[in-house]
């Protein structure tokens, strides 16, 4: 159990391994070591944003909806005052072509009151010739009398 | 009476052989592995512990060699169990270092973790049964090769106080550079002469502050080498004079000296940072 150059071989053993490790072995590890810190605090960063991320898409999407609801309805009421135009012009037109019709109508009646009465009128000539004849017992000249028949039956 | 002796003797011897070293170095005018612990002395400093400085060498380099592999070969994303025990080894030395070192040193890191996790290895080897190898491993191996009897062989480097003074010295050289470079050669000396008492009392405080700083490298290479030699030695007597029994006693202390052998890595570490860090403190007047 003598100190020997044993001593002075293990300081020199230290001293390069000393060298060697700090040249070596520990940067290697300290690289590692913040890279993995660095990566950590990254994603913990990206996670961070990503639920800010997500909070801002919420609101924006709430906001969406909200605007597209409000054009829904828009769009529903402008349909139901359209539907109520639509509806309002039609009754208008069927009004019109009612009171078209009528009038057509009306004088379609008139018509076939004058054809009445013309025909009327050629019947109740006929009719006072033929008792005018019986009354004078002769025949009536027809061509003789005309003027006064016709003048008649523009009376009757 | 005789057989006695004998037993006592072969104790005795077993113990001794154990606790001694492979030592070359010159013995009468030629090179050579020593045969008893007498030649051994008389090689004077000129010789060289090969089994505990193998050990030392084979034990750093080996760690070193598998910690940079594992991190050239490491990933960030997903990091197998190996790697993640490298990484949990270097960041408690980290923590260690950034809890109780102050100042910025780009060398404290480094130098911690080759001193904690080296000196946990070597004092690891104490776990290997004693005779696993050197009876069974080195004798027969040194004997047929360099035809040396019953060889001593010492696996546990940290028994072995050159090998713990010599990591401890080369700390306090380092604490000698640190206190210079950073309080200047006057601000050192300063320090040795001029506390705690003030100038009027410096051969007092010559007296108290010199001890101090030299106690420091001596009680850091001594208590590891301490402990591991006291554990060592426990586990020599336990093989030597409990016969069948000492399997369940070298359980037991083996159990015990799981505690001590990394907590005198961890000391040896703790007190290297702690002492470079008070070499880094400027005192303020």
């Amino acid at each position: 159990m003598n100190i020997n150059a044993t001593f002075l071989g293990q300081m020199i053993a230290m001293a390069f391994f000393l060298w060697f490790c700090s040249k070596y072995v520990w940067p290697l590890f300290v690289a590692i070591l913040e890279e993995r810190k660095k990566k950590i605090a990254d994603g913990l960063e990206a996670a961070a944003r990503a639920e800010k991320d997500l909070e801002i898409a919420q609101v924006k999407s709430n906001e969406q909806l909200k605007e597209a609801k409000a054009e829904a309805a828009a769009i529903i009421d402008q349909a139901n005052k359209r539907a109520a135009q639509i509806v309002d012009e039609a009754k208008e037109q069927a009004r019109e072509e009612g009171q078209r019709i009528i009038v057509g109508a009306n004088a379609e009646i008139e018509q076939e009151v004058n054809r009445a009465k013309e025909a009327l009128r050629a019947q109740v000539s006929a009719i006072a010739i033929a008792g005018a004849e019986k009354i004078l017992e002769g025949s009536v000249d027809q061509a003789a009398n005309e003027e006064m028949l016709n003048k008649l039956a523009s009376e009757l | 009476m005789a057989a006695e002796s004998a037993a006592e003797l072969t104790v005795q011897d077993y113990i001794t052989h154990h606790l001694s070293f492979l030592t070359f170095g010159r013995i009468d005018d030629h090179w050579g592995f020593a045969h008893t612990p007498e030649e051994a002395a008389e090689m004077g400093f000129w010789a060289i512990n090969v089994d505990t400085m193998g050990w030392s060498l084979f034990l750093g380099a080996g760690f070193l060699w598998f910690f940079r592999r594992v991190a050239v070969n490491a990933s960030i994303d997903s990091p197998g169990g190996v790697q993640n025990f490298v990484e949990a080894v270097v960041e408690f030395v980290d923590a260690r270092v950034s809890e109780a070192f102050d100042y910025k040193n780009e060398l404290i890191g480094p130098l911690c973790l080759l001193l904690f996790f080296w000196i946990l290895l070597m004092n690891t080897m104490d776990l290997v049964p004693v005779d696993l190898l050197t009876t069974f491993g080195a004798e027969p191996l040194l004997h047929s090769v360099f035809h040396l009897e019953n060889a001593p062989f010492k696996v546990v480097p940290t028994t072995d106080p050159n090998i713990t003074m010599g990591m401890s010295v080369t700390v306090f050289l380092m604490i000698i550079y640190y206190s210079i470079k950073n309080k200047g050669l006057g601000g050192f000396l300063g320090e040795l002469a001029f506390h705690p008492f003030g100038k009027w009392m410096m051969p007092f405080n010559l007296i108290i502050e010199v001890p101090t700083l030299l106690a420091k490298p001596v009680s850091l290479g001594l208590r590891l080498f301490g402990n591991l030699y006291a554990g060592e030695l426990l586990f020599l007597l336990i093989a030597s004079m409990l016969g069948l029994w000492q399997l369940p006693a070298h359980f037991v202390w083996a159990v015990f000296h799981l505690l001590v052998i990394p907590l005198q890595a961890f000391v040896f570490m703790m007190l290297t940072i702690v002492y470079l860090n008070a070499a880094h403190e400027v005192p303020h007047h």
